[in-house]
C-alpha cells in the first residue's frame, strides 16, 4: 500500500463520519450490547459504544464498510472511549486494551472486505475527566484526576491500538489540550519502550466550543496549535462542536499557520433545539466543496451526526479539487 | 489562495494565547514576582497558603505587560512539587493569567516535571545543565520535549558556571549540539542563558561580567541564530539592594546594551522597568560606565556610583494599577469584580452593598444578579469563555456566602419552607447554573434540596416523593441530558407525580421544553430561562394562581410547538429548469422494459389471512406500544423480554381468533397499463382510449456533482424513446374492525382495542408487502427468481418501488383520485376517499408500482416557486387549492 503521505500529495484524503449516529440507527438492546459474555455484567452497558467491538464485531465492521464504500479513505476505529478512565463508568477498566485490539480488527476486516486502499486510524478520545479544569468550583485548584494517571490509560490504549495494527493514532475531538498532551506524551513513551515498532502517524484534531473561538479549555485556536505541534504530526485540524458553516473562519486560519497537513470534519450542521442534526449530505458537502476550493483542507470527512451518505457527498465533491500545498518551512528567520 | 504559505523557524510558546518571539519583537519581558526565592511576599503568601492572594501578585505582573510568567518554588520550607503544582493549577483556572506563557523556573527537576503536568500550553523550562553531566542533561532534555516545552539551558557544566565570554559561548556550543543532534530538539525552542552576575560589587574580577554575558550574546546568536538568549537581569545589580532608583536605573542600562547584542529576554519586575532615556543624566553615565566596565581602573566608576547612590533617596515606587473602577458605585464595584472574577475586595463591597440595601437578599436579587447578567450576556456574544464564568461563579458564591447569616438570621420559619428538589440529570456534570438557581431560590424562603450531578432519574424521584417536595428542578449543559430530562418528566407520568416540573441549563431551550419535554407529562413542565426567572416561576407554582399560571404555559407551549413544525432551514436550492436538465440518466435504449402479464385492473376479495400475516413486520407493533428493539431480539430483552412476549402472544391469540370467525376480511385490487414520460415530469397513462396524466415534482435542492435531481417520472420511459413501457398501482384494504372496537370499547378492554387497531395496520402493510412480491415475481414478472428473506423485505432489497400519492416522493394528495379511478372506484377496491383524501377503513394503502431497477424511494423537499407555478399549469387546478395541498413542500 502507499504511504498515506504519498496520497496526500496527490489528493484530498476522505475521512469516515460518525460512528454514534450509525450504532443508534441499530438500536440495540441491553442485551445486544452485553452479548453472550457479558451477560451477567453487574451494570448497565448499553451505551458503551466500544464494547460493541468485542460483542457484536459484525456491526462495526459493516459500519466501516459502509463509509469505505461511501469513499472513506481514512477509517477511524471505535475507540473513542476505550481507555481505563472512560471505562470506569462502567467498570470496564480491564478490558481497555482488549477493546482496542478489537476495534483494529473490525476496521482491519472491513477494509480487507471491501477490498479498497484505505489507512486505519486508531481514535483516541478526549477522556471524560479533564487535566485543565475543576470540577469543584469551590476549589479551582483541584483536580478530578492527574497527568500521570491520563499518560497510564493513553499508553495503554496507544499499546492495543499498535498491537492491532494502524496506520495512524487520531488523538481528537481535544477540548482540553493538557489531556491531548498526555497523550502525546503517551505515544512518545510506548514508541521510546518499543523501539522495534514500526511509529504510526499522529494526527490531531482539536474542537472549538463555541462562539468565543476557543476551546474549552479556554485556548485560542493558534494556542492550541503551538501547544501540540511537538507531537511532529500528519495533520492538525478541527472536529466537531461546531458545523462547517461556524467551524469555517477556524479552518480557514490554521490552514494559514499549520507546518503540516490539516483536516477537518465538522458535525452535520449544528443540533436544532431537539438536538438532532439536521444538515443535509448536500449541504455539508457544499461547505467542504468550497473550503477544498480555497485550498484550506488536506483531509475532510464528518462528525456527530454525519453518515455515508454525507461522506460520499463529500467524496464526490472535492474529489478532483486539489489539496492544500505543504507551506513552506524556511531555515532561516529574515 | 493555492500557492503555499510560508512558515518561518520562530519561537512559538502559548498559555491560552500564542506568543511567537519574532525578530521584531525586540524584548520579551518575564514576570519575577512569583518567584519565593525573590519575592519575600510571594514566599511568605505561599508558606501561609495564601493562594488567593498570591495569584494577585501574578495578575498583577500580567497587568503591569509581564508577557510571561516565571514561577519558582524553590524555598526550603516548602514542599516544591506541591507548592508549583497547587499555584499553576489554580494559575489555569484565571484566564487573565493563564492567558500568557509559563515559565517554570526550578534547579530540581522534580518541580519542574510537576510544573509540566499542570499546564495545557507551551511552557518554557529555566533550567537544564550540564553541570551534572551529559547524561543526566539529555534525559532531562528528553522529557522536556515530551512535553513540547522550550528549554532554558544555563551556560554551566561539571567545571562551574561559566563566567569568561569564551567559556560561555564553549558551553553553550557543546549544548546546542547535543540538543539538535542528540535529542532532536528544535533549534529555535533552545534558550541560552549564559549567565548574569552581579557587578560593582567592588571585587575587581565581578567588573567585566555584564560585558562578557553582552558580548557572549552577541557570539551566540551569530554562530547559533534561531536559539534565543535570555537572563535573569535583576541579579546585576544585586550590590545595590534596597535601592530601587539605582538598580531600575541599572537594568534599564544593562537592557538596552545586552538587547541590543541579542537577548531577546528577561526575568524582570514588569512594574518596575523604566525606559532608558528618561533615566536622569548622570545617573545613566554612571550606569553606562559600570555596565560597560569603563572608566573603571581601581573600581574608579564603581565607586562614583556608590557614592551617587547613597545622594538619592530610595523613593518608593508606587505600583501603576488600574484601579478607577474602586472609585466607582458599589453596584459598579460588585459588577466588576463579578465580570472581572476578582474576589480580592468582594467581602468590602459586600459589606458595603449590605449596609446599603434595606434587605441582604435585597444585594443578591439587585447588584449580585445584574453583574450575572452581564456576565451571561458576555459569554453569550462569545465576548467571555468559560473558565472566565467559572471565576465568576466563585465571586458570587463568595458574596452570598458573606450575605447568608444575615438572610439566615431574618428567616423565622425555614422548617416550613417548600421544598424545591435539584438536580444535574444523569451523564452531566455541568451545576454552576443550577448552583445558582439554588443560591437566588435559597435566598427566597424556599428550602433548596440540591442532589448535586450526575443524578439518575430514579434517585432523584424517589427522593422527590420522600421528601415531599413541592417542584422539581432539572438542569444539564450537554446535548444528551436533553434526552435525559425528556426521561425524567416521562417517569413523573408513570409514576402518577402531580408536582411540577422545572428545566434549565444552557442547552435547554423554551421550544425543546415545549416539543419534546412537556408532552410527556401533564402538570406542569416548566423552561426556566435563567436563575432570575426561577423566583418568579416557583412563586407562581406555589400559590393559588397556579392552575391559571399553567394553563397558560400549555398555551404559550402549543404555539410553540405549531411554530416549530412550520419552521423551514435554510437550504440552496437551483432552478426547476437546471433540476429538470440533472435528471437521472437511464439508457433506455439498452434495457428491456418488462410487459405486465395483463394490463387492466385485476381484484383479489377476501384474500386469506393467513397468507398474510406471514408478511408481519412486527417491530413497528411494539413500537406501537413504546417497545422499541429489532424483533425477535426484543422478545428475549432483558428490561423489557417479558412483557414484549406476553404482547406478541396476545396478539397472534388475537390474530387467530379473529381469522378464525372470519370477523376481517382483505381486499386488494392491481393494474397495469401502457405508461410513457411525455414531459420531464409528467407521465401519459393509456387505460383502453383513455389517457390519463399523472403529475409529479423534481427535487430541486443543489446536489453534489454527479447526484441527479430526482422524480418518480425519470422511471419511465420518456415517449421520444418509441419504446413501451408500463406502470402499475395498487390498494389494499382490512374490513371489519368497527365492530371490535365496539366491543372492546364495551368491556372498557383498552389494551385488546389498541390491539386490533395495531394489528390492523400490521395486517395492510403485510398485505401491501405480499402483493408487491406477487406482482413482482408473477402478475407483471419483472424478478421471476426473487428470493428474498422477511428481513430483505423488510429492507427493501427488491427491484422497483411502490411509493405512495401523499408521501415523500410524491407528496401530492390530489393524485389518489387518479390512481382510484385508473383501478376502478369503490366498487373494486372497497374503500372511500373522504374529501380530505383520506381513506376508509383506516387500515388501507395504495401506492404506483414502478419497475425499473433503478427507481428508489426519496424525498422531493423543498420546491420553489417556478416549480409550483409549472405544476399549477400541469395540473389544471386553481393556484389556491393546490398551495393548500403541497404546503408542506413549498419553501418560504
Amino acid at each position: 500500500m502507499k504511504h498515506i503521505r504519498e496520497a496526500l500529495e496527490q489528493r484530498i484524503l476522505i475521512i469516515d463520519g460518525a460512528m454514534g449516529t450509525m450504532i443508534q440507527q441499530h438500536q440495540l438492546t441491553e442485551a445486544a450490547f452485553r452479548g453472550e459474555r457479558f451477560k451477567n455484567w453487574a451494570l448497565d452497558v448499553k451505551g458503551n459504544n466500544d464494547l460493541l467491538s468485542i460483542t457484536q464485531p459484525q456491526i462495526i465492521t459493516e459500519i466501516h464498510k459502509q463509509y469505505l464504500n461511501a469513499g472513506a479513505d481514512i477509517i477511524e476505529t471505535n475507540t473513542f472511549s476505550s481507555t481505563a478512565i472512560a471505562q470506569a463508568d462502567y467498570k470496564m477498566e480491564s478490558l481497555a486494551h482488549e477493546l482496542n485490539v478489537a476495534a483494529v480488527q473490525c476496521a482491519r476486516e472491513a477494509v480487507r472486505q471491501s477490498g479498497k486502499e484505505a489507512w486505519i486510524a486508531g481514535a483516541i478520545g478526549p477522556l471524560n475527566k479533564t487535566l485543565s479544569l475543576s470540577p469543584d468550583v469551590n476549589n479551582p485548584g483541584y483536580r478530578a484526576v492527574t497527568f500521570d494517571q491520563v499518560v497510564a490509560a493513553y499508553y495503554e490504549q496507544v499499546s492495543g491500538l499498535t498491537e492491532g495494527g494502524v496506520d495512524i493514532l487520531l488523538i481528537e475531538t481535544i477540548f482540553d489540550t493538557l489531556n491531548a498532551k498526555a497523550a502525546i506524551y503517551a505515544i512518545k513513551k510506548f514508541y521510546h519502550d518499543h523501539p522495534e515498532m514500526p511509529q504510526a502517524e499522529i494526527m490531531i484534531s482539536g474542537t472549538i466550543t463555541d462562539a468565543s473561538g476557543r476551546t474549552l479549555s479556554g485556548q485560542t485556536l493558534e494556542g492550541f496549535y503551538v501547544s501540540v505541534m511537538h507531537a511532529n504530526p500528519l495533520s492538525i485540524g478541527l472536529n466537531c462542536a461546531l458545523g462547517a458553516k461556524e467551524m469555517r473562519s477556524h479552518i480557514e486560519e490554521l490552514s494559514q499557520i499549520a507546518s503540516c497537513y490539516v483536516s477537518a470534519y465538522p458535525n452535520a450542521g449544528l443540533p436544532n433545539a431537539m438536538g438532532e442534526y439536521d444538515e443535509t449530505p448536500h449541504e455539508t458537502a457544499h461547505f467542504l466543496e468550497e473550503w477544498a476550493e480555497k485550498g484550506f483542507v488536506n483531509i475532510v470527512g464528518g462528525c456527530c451526526g454525519t453518515t455515508p451518505e454525507h461522506i460520499k457527498h463529500i467524496a464526490d465533491s472535492v474529489r478532483k479539487l486539489k489539496p492544500r500545498p505543504l507551506p513552506e518551512l524556511e531555515k532561516g528567520l529574515i | 489562495m493555492s500557492e503555499s504559505a510560508v512558515i518561518k523557524p520562530y519561537l512559538r510558546l502559548s498559555g491560552l494565547e500564542s506568543l511567537v518571539v519574532r525578530p521584531e519583537s525586540n524584548f520579551i519581558n518575564i514576570g519575577e514576582r512569583t518567584n519565593v526565592t525573590g519575592s519575600k511576599k510571594f514566599a511568605r503568601l505561599v508558606r501561609e497558603n495564601k493562594y488567593e492572594e498570591a495569584l494577585s501578585i501574578a495578575r498583577q505582573q500580567v497587568e503591569n505587560g509581564a508577557q510571561m510568567l516565571d514561577v519558582n518554588m524553590d524555598d526550603a520550607m516548602l514542599d516544591g512539587v506541591t507548592a508549583m503544582t497547587t499555584f499553576l493549577n489554580l494559575v489555569q483556572s484565571e484566564p487573565d493569567i493563564a492567558k500568557i506563557p509559563i515559565m517554570i523556573d526550578s534547579s530540581k527537576f522534580a518541580i519542574i516535571e510537576a510544573g509540566l503536568k499542570c499546564v495545557q500550553g507551551k511552557c518554557i523550562v529555566n533550567s537544564i545543565s550540564m553541570k551534572e553531566g551529559e547524561e543526566k542533561f539529555i534525559r532531562e532534555a528528553e522529557i522536556c520535549k515530551m512535553f513540547g516545552a522550550a528549554v532554558v539551558v544555563m551556560a554551566f557544566d561539571e567545571k562551574g558556571q561559566a563566567d569568561t565570554k569564551e567559556r560561555k559561548i564553549q558551553i553553550c556550543r557543546k549544548a546546542y549540539q547535543i540538543l539538535t543532534e542528540k535529542v532532536g530538539y528544535p533549534p529555535q525552542d533552545i534558550i541560552f542563558d549564559p549567565n548574569i552576575f552581579a557587578i560593582a560589587t567592588g571585587i575587581e574580577e565581578h567588573n567585566n561580567y555584564a560585558v562578557d554575558f553582552i558580548e557572549a550574546t552577541r557570539e551566540i546568536k551569530r554562530l547559533m541564530p534561531l536559539a534565543k538568549v535570555s537572563g535573569g537581569v535583576s541579579n546585576v545589580s544585586f550590590s545595590f539592594r534596597g535601592n530601587d532608583h539605582v538598580r531600575e536605573a541599572m537594568h534599564a542600562v544593562f537592557l538596552y546594551h545586552a538587547i541590543k547584542a541579542g537577548l531577546d529576554m528577561g526575568i524582570v519586575n514588569a512594574g518596575q522597568l523604566i525606559v532608558y532615556d528618561e533615566i536622569e543624566p548622570q545617573l545613566r553615565q554612571l550606569c553606562e560606565d559600570v555596565v560597560l566596565n569603563r572608566n573603571n581602573d581601581n573600581n574608579e566608576a564603581t565607586e562614583k556610583l556608590i557614592v551617587f547612590a547613597e545622594t538619592v533617596k530610595a523613593k518608593g515606587k508606587e505600583v501603576v494599577k488600574d484601579d478607577a473602577w474602586r472609585k466607582g458605585t458599589v453596584e459598579e464595584r460588585l459588577s466588576y469584580s463579578l465580570v472581572n472574577g476578582i474576589t480580592d475586595f468582594i467581602d468590602m463591597d459586600t459589606e458595603d452593598a449590605r449596609l446599603k440595601y434595606p434587605r441582604p437578599l435585597d444585594v443578591i436579587e439587585g447588584p449580585l444578579m445584574d453583574g450575572m447578567n452581564v456576565v451571561g450576556d458576555l459569554f453569550g456574544s462569545g465576548k467571555m469563555f468559560l473558565p472566565q464564568v467559572v471565576k465568576s461563579a466563585r465571586v458570587m458564591k463568595k458574596s452570598v456566602a458573606i450575605l447568608t447569616p444575615y438572610i439566615e438570621a431574618e428567616k423565622t420559619e425555614v422548617t416550613d419552607a417548600p421544598i424545591i428538589l435539584t438536580a444535574t440529570v444523569k451523564g452531566d456534570v455541568h451545576d454552576i447554573g443550577k448552583n445558582i438557581v439554588g443560591v437566588v431560590l435559597g435566598c427566597n424562603g424556599y428550602q433548596v434540596k440540591d442532589m448535586g450531578v450526575m443524578v439518575p432519574t430514579d434517585k432523584l424521584l424517589d427522593e422527590a416523593e420522600r421528601c415531599g417536595a413541592a417542584m422539581v428542578g432539572v438542569s444539564g449543559l450537554i446535548t444528551p441530558s436533553l434526552d435525559e430530562m425528556v426521561h425524567v418528566a416521562h417517569e413523573m407520568k408513570r409514576r402518577g407525580m402531580t408536582i411540577p416540573l422545572l428545566i434549565g441549563g444552557a442547552t435547554t431551550s423554551r421550544i425543546h421544553t415545549a416539543v419534546k419535554i412537556a408532552p410527556q407529562y401533564d402538570n406542569g413542565v416548566i423552561h426556566v430561562a435563567d436563575a432570575s426567572k426561577s423566583v418568579t416561576v416557583a412563586g407562581s407554582l406555589l400559590n393559588e394562581k397556579k392552575e391559571k399560571f399553567l394553563e397558560d404555559i400549555k398555551t404559550e407551549y402549543q404555539k410553540v410547538r405549531t411554530d416549530f413544525e412550520n419552521k423551514k432551514p435554510v437550504k440552496k436550492y437551483i432552478s426547476y429548469e437546471e433540476a429538470q436538465a440533472n435528471k437521472v440518466q437511464i439508457n433506455w435504449e439498452a434495457y428491456n422494459t418488462p410487459a405486465p402479464t395483463f394490463t387492466g385492473t385485476r381484484t383479489f376479495e377476501n384474500y386469506d389471512l393467513n397468507e398474510i400475516r406471514q408478511f408481519i413486520d412486527w417491530k413497528p407493533y411494539f413500537i406501537a406500544w413504546e417497545l422499541h428493539g429489532s424483533f425477535p431480539q426484543i422478545l428475549t430483552d432483558e428490561t423489557v423480554g417479558v412483557e414484549a412476549t406476553k404482547l406478541y402472544n396476545d396478539a397472534n391469540a388475537l390474530l387467530d381468533k379473529v381469522i378464525a370467525e372470519k370477523g376481517l376480511t382483505a381486499h386488494g385490487a392491481i393494474g397495469f397499463w401502457p405508461a410513457n414520460a411525455v414531459a420531464s415530469d409528467t407521465i401519459r397513462v393509456k387505460n383502453g382510449t383513455a389517457e390519463i396524466h399523472l403529475e409529479y415534482l423534481r427535487q430541486q435542492i443543489k446536489k453534489a456533482p454527479g447526484q441527479p435531481n430526482l422524480s418518480l417520472a425519470d422511471f419511465i420511459a420518456p415517449v421520444s424513446t418509441g419504446i413501451e413501457d408500463y406502470i402499475g398501482a395498487f390498494t389494499v384494504t382490512i374490513e371489519g374492525i368497527e365492530k371490535y372496537i365496539k366491543k372492546f370499547e364495551a368491556e372498557y378492554d383498552d389494551y385488546n382495542k389498541i390491539s386490533i387497531q395495531a394489528l390492523c395496520d400490521r395486517l395492510v402493510e403485510s398485505f401491501a408487502e405480499c402483493l408487491h412480491q406477487r406482482v413482482r415475481k408473477e402478475f407483471w414478472g419483472f424478478a421471476k427468481d426473487e428470493n428474498l428473506t422477511k428481513e430483505d423485505l423488510i429492507k427493501e432489497r427488491y427491484q422497483g418501488i411502490r411509493p405512495a400519492p401523499g408521501y415523500p416522493a410524491c407528496p401530492d394528495h390530489l393524485e389518489k383520485h387518479k390512481l382510484f379511478k385508473l383501478l376502478g372506484g369503490k366498487n373494486t377496491t372497497h374503500i372511500n376517499l373522504t374529501d380530505s383524501l383520506a381513506m376508509y377503513p383506516a387500515s388501507s394503502v395504495c401506492g404506483w408500482y414502478f419497475s425499473h431497477p433503478r427507481s428508489q424511494y426519496f424525498g422531493i423537499g423543498k420546491i420553489k416557486e417556478d416549480q409550483f407555478e409549472d405544476y399549477v399549469q400541469r395540473s389544471r387546478l386553481t393556484e389556491e387549492q393546490l398551495r393548500l395541498w403541497l404546503r408542506p413542500v413549498l419553501n418560504d
